[in-house]
This record gives structure tokens, sequence and C-alpha cells, in this order.
């Protein structure tokens, strides 16, 4: 329990969540439009537009409108987006700007419950803003219940994965205008390349290789295999272990990163 | 505890790359007393403030609170412990109000206590009428209470106030003097830093002052008064060059400040100002009682902090 080692987390950190909770709710009704305007732009444009172009795709064998398609994967971007902003842009801000960190500190709370909370606050918002996309593109007739239920649980885990990575950016990064780097690099590539709007089946093979590295191709499979009614599929485990494992890993080292960065 | 000590540092250290922002200190601080730490900026203040509720590590030395090890034990003495930072870190989307009850769960304080604490202590610190309003609402003295009023949530045993009375207005200033008093009737200890040594006059029963990290004198104030100016100072401006000679001649304690000539004066000194107003500077020439701020300048020099 070394205030300056590294196991120091209690059940404090939720105190950290529910400041951020508190915050959410004064501005909720704003938070809430992106989440259910940008599915139903992604249907008008990809299912109205787009209908012509492409008529029609396969997967996993089963015949599917190009909407039924991507609608897995504009739910996993939502999941992504929404946890790895919070975690990025949002905390710097707090950290940086406002001294929330700080203030907490003079409290009985550690750095490290500051850091799980905030983690677990980007993985509740995804979790949020997932719902919403969910209920929105259901309207459509896009997903299947009950097993639609299965991207709630997924949500938490890919939201957890990506606010952990985001968290770590924000321990490294000497300014928020740096945020465009891991923006740029990290998240553009994956938006356009992980499966999102079309399999990476059709890219070269060192491509779908690399395309194999990165989580957001891990959390769209989740989302389209449980979209396709397959929730228990290889397809679908090895996906959820792949999502697990990443955490493992950049969990601790956004912890690591934030300690080193506050504690001076 | 029992020997009467909240705070005791020993040959504290703190070593930021290639400055040594604090160079071996030591000091007590008794239970219910107000303590000072004064220093120009950069002095090494904060930083040891900052050890000393476990937000930074030490370099080495060592440091009990509470005789209690700020390292394994930093959750018991931060919930016995109020810091008011010097920076403004309230939050800006919350309502003063709602401040107060997130500030509360960091503590684990349950919601009742929380709401009775808060009323409670915004009436003690003048902000009752402000409750709904947000801090950018808030004027600069305002939110300084604010983080004050915050400070005091838990009920601490000791408050650690880093400037708490910067940028507050007189009135504000002695609101803040006034509550520091009765905190310290009820027994708290206070810990505090200031630039206005009026203010670490009237409130320190003890204090440092501090240059370099290092500590250059330490006493009660009255009494680090007349240790290091004496009673009373004579001002004289523009510089004489005669009254310089007489100075010198008589060995008086003097220093030229800019165009300022101070004459420090002890108690037996009586007749001097008069003699030194009649022969030297008539109409340009005063004599004030001696201040916490004479030692201060003496001590630390008249130059400008980086
Ligand atoms: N995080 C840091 N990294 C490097 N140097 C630091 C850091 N924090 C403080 N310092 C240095 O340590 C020294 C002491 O700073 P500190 O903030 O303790 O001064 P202070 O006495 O509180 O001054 P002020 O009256 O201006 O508040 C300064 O030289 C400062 O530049
Ligand atoms: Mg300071």
């Amino acid at each position: 329990m070394n205030i300056f080692g590294s196991n120091n987390i209690t059940t404090r950190f939720l105190s950290v969540w529910c400041r951020n909770w508190i915050v959410y709710l004064r501005t909720w009704k704003i938070n809430f439009i992106p989440p259910l305007l940008e599915p139903i732009l992604y249907v008008a444009a990809f299912g109205v537009g787009f209908r012509l172009l492409v008529p029609s795709v396969q997967f996993h064998g089963q015949e599917m409108s190009y909407v039924q398609f991507i609608a897995p994967a504009l739910v996993a971007v939502s999941i992504m987006n929404s946890s790895f902003f919070e975690t990025t842009y949002a905390s710097f801000v707090r950290m940086y700007y406002q001294k929330t960190f700080d203030a907490m500190m003079s409290a009985p709370v550690s750095v490290q419950e500051v850091i799980t909370g905030e983690i677990v606050w980007g993985a509740t918002r995804s979790l949020m803003t997932a719902a919403v996309t969910l209920a929105v593109l259901s309207c459509f007739g896009l997903f299947p219940w009950p097993e639609a239920f299965w991207i709630l649980p997924v949500a938490v885990l890919g939201g957890f994965a990506f606010a952990a990575i985001g968290m770590m950016f924000t321990g490294l990064i000497p300014n928020i205008e740096l945020f465009n780097l891991p923006v740029f690099l990290f998240i553009t590539p994956m938006f356009l390349f992980s499966g999102t709007f079309f399999s990476i089946d059709t890219l070269p093979e060192w491509a779908q290789w690399f395309a194999l590295i990165l989580p957001l191709t891990h959390l769209v499979n989740l989302c389209r295999e449980i979209c396709c009614g397959s929730v228990l599929s290889i397809g679908a485990i090895t996906a959820g272990i792949y999502l697990v494992v990443f955490s493992a890993i950049f969990y601790p080292l956004a912890l690591r990163t934030m300690r080193k960065r506050l504690i001076k | 505890m029992k020997n009467g000590s909240i705070i005791k540092v020993q040959d504290l250290r703190k070593v930021y790359g290639d400055t040594t922002a604090v160079d071996g200190i030591s000091f007590k601080v008794n239970r219910g007393e107000i303590f000072g730490i004064l220093g120009p900026n950069g002095a090494g203040k904060t930083t040891t403030i900052r050890m000393l509720y476990g937000f930074s590590p030490m370099t080495s030395g060592s440091l009990r609170v509470f005789d209690l090890d700020i390292e394994t034990d930093w959750r018991a003495i931060r919930t016995r412990t109020g810091v008011c930072h010097q920076d403004n870190n309230l939050d800006p989307d919350l309502t003063v109000r709602e401040n107060m009850h997130v500030f509360a769960r960091y503590f684990a304080m349950p919601q009742k206590m929380a709401a009775e604490r808060t009323e409670h202590l915004l009436k003690f610190i003048g902000l009752e009428q402000r409750k709904e309003s947000k801090p950018p609402e808030l004027s600069g003295g305002m939110m300084r209470r604010l983080i004050l009023a915050r400070a005091l949530l838990n009920n601490p045993e000791l408050i650690i106030l880093d400037e708490p009375t910067t940028g507050l207005d007189p009135q504000s200033r002695h609101l803040v003097w006034e509550r520091i008093g009765e905190l310290k009737k009820t027994g708290i200890t206070v810990l505090l830093t200031t630039h206005y040594m009026e203010e670490a006059a009237r409130l320190c029963d003890r204090l440092i002052i501090i240059d370099y990290g290092r500590i250059i004198t330490e006493g009660n104030p009255a009494e680090l008064v007349k240790r290091h100016v004496g009673h009373e100072v004579i001002e004289s401006s523009p510089v004489s060059e005669e009254l310089c000679a007489f100075v010198k001649q008589r060995g008086l304690e003097y220093e030229v400040s800019g165009d300022r000539l101070l004459i420090y004066c002890r108690e037996e000194d009586e007749d001097l100002f008069h003699e030194i107003s009649h022969q030297y500077c008539r109409d340009n020439c005063a004599l004030r009682t001696a201040t916490l701020e004479d030692v201060f300048l003496r001590l630390t020099g008249r130059q400008l902090r980086e």
C-alpha cells in the first residue's frame, strides 16, 4: 500500500467515476445527440446512396445488404471513439487545465484510483454510446434480438481496451495538440482498414496480417459475429480473448505512464 | 503525537533533475499552532507541502505526520488533513455545492453528512448566496474561499494552506484571517504559506523563512523582528552622502535600497531619529516600527527571483 508503489487500487476509484458521471448528467442531452444522429446518417448514406453501387455483400456465406454489413462496424467504431476520446482529450483537459486530478489526490485517493476511475468511466461512455447506436440501428431492423444484447458487455470490454490505450497516450503526450498524432496514425487507419467498410479478406496478405494486430478489427469481428447470431463462435471467442489480453497489457501501461506524468 | 508534534520533518530534500527545490530542511509543527512557511518565489514552499501530504515522493529525509509514515499510512493522513492548493483546481462544470459534494465522495463521506458540512462551511466562508453558481462565474477571491471551504470538508485536524489569501481583496482577506483564527480555537493545526508579511505576523505562532530550499531563520514573528531588524526603522530618501557618512561613523545597521536609505534602530537608539531628522533630512525622513517585511527583505535580499 505504499503510496508511490503501484498496487493502490481499492473501490475508491468509484468516487472518481462518480465525479465524471455527475458532470456528464449536466450535459447528457448534448452528449446523446451524436450517437443518435450518426448511425442515421450512415444508414442514409450507405443504405440509400450506396445501394446501387454495392447491392449486396457476402459474409460467412450469408448474403446481406451493405448496410447490414456495416451496422456492427458502426457500433464497434462508436465504442472505440467514445472511450478513446474520453481518456485522451477529455482526461487531458481534466488533468492539465482543470487540475482535477491534483484536487483528488489531496483527498485519500491514489493516482492509480484516479486513472482507473477515468478508464472505467471511458468504458462507461462506450457502453452508453453503444446502447444508443444499437437502439437506433435496431429500429432499422439491423440487429437480431435477443442476441444483440451481447453488444453491451462487449462495449464495456472494448471500451475498457480503448480507454486504456487512450490513457496511455495521455500519459505520454506533452501537449493537447499532439493527440492528432495517435488519432491520425492509429484511430483513422483503424476506422478505414479494420474490416469496417469492407472485409479484410479483400486486402493484400501483408495488410491482412497488419489489420489483425489492430484492436478495432477484433472488436468489429466480435460485433459482426453477434450480429450474425453466432455469439459463441470461434471467431467471437478469439476476438474476445484478444481484447482481454489487449486490456491486460495497456491498462498497466496506462497506470505507469500516468503515474510518471503526475507524480513529480 | 503525545509529545505534541503533528508534523515532524527531518533533513527533507527534493531534487528535480539538476535543481534542488528543497535542500535539507527540518522543522516541527506542534498541535494547535499556526505555523508559517515564508520564502521568495521558487524557494520550495509548495514542493515541501506536496511532500507533506504524500503527493511528491521525497528524495531523502524523514517525514512524519500525526506520527504516521506518509508512504504507508498516506490514506489515514490524508483523511485527517485538508489541503488548500496554490492553484485553483475547482471543477468548472459543477456548481459550488456540487463541488463540495463531489469532493466529499473522495473521502467516502456519507451524502447526508456531506450536505450538512457543505451548508455549514459555505456559511462559514461567506458563500451561501452563491451555492448554485459555477466557479467560472465566481470572482478569484470567491474561488479561493471555496477552495478553503473544500479543504475543511473532512473535518481535518490539520489544514495545509498554500497561499490561501493570494488574490483576495482586503475584506475577504480579513474574513479568511478571522476564520483561520476561529479554526485554531477549535484545536486545528494550521500550516500556511504566504507572501503577505502582515498576514504571517498576525496569524503565525511560529514561522520559518526559507530560501533556495534552506531554512534561513525560524521563530516567533515578533521575536524575529527584534532579532534581525530591531525596534524601529528610519527611512530616508533620497540617499544623502552626509547621512551615509554619519550612519557609518556611528556604526549603525543600515541598508541602501534603490534611492532609499534604511537605518535599523535598536530600542536604546531612542533619540536617533530626532538627531537625524534635524541634521540631515528635515522633510524626507520617516520613523516607523520594524516589521516582518524588513526581516524578510534583509534575509532574502532585495533582488527579484527568476
Ligand atoms: N515539477 C517540477 N519539475 C522541476 N522543477 C520543479 C518542479 N516543481 C517545482 N520545481 C522547482 O522547484 C523550485 C521550488 O518551487 P516551489 O513551487 O516549491 O516554490 P514556491 O516556494 O512554492 O514558490 P511560489 O512562491 O512562487 O509559489 C523552483 O525552482 C521550481 O522551478
Ligand atoms: Mg508555491
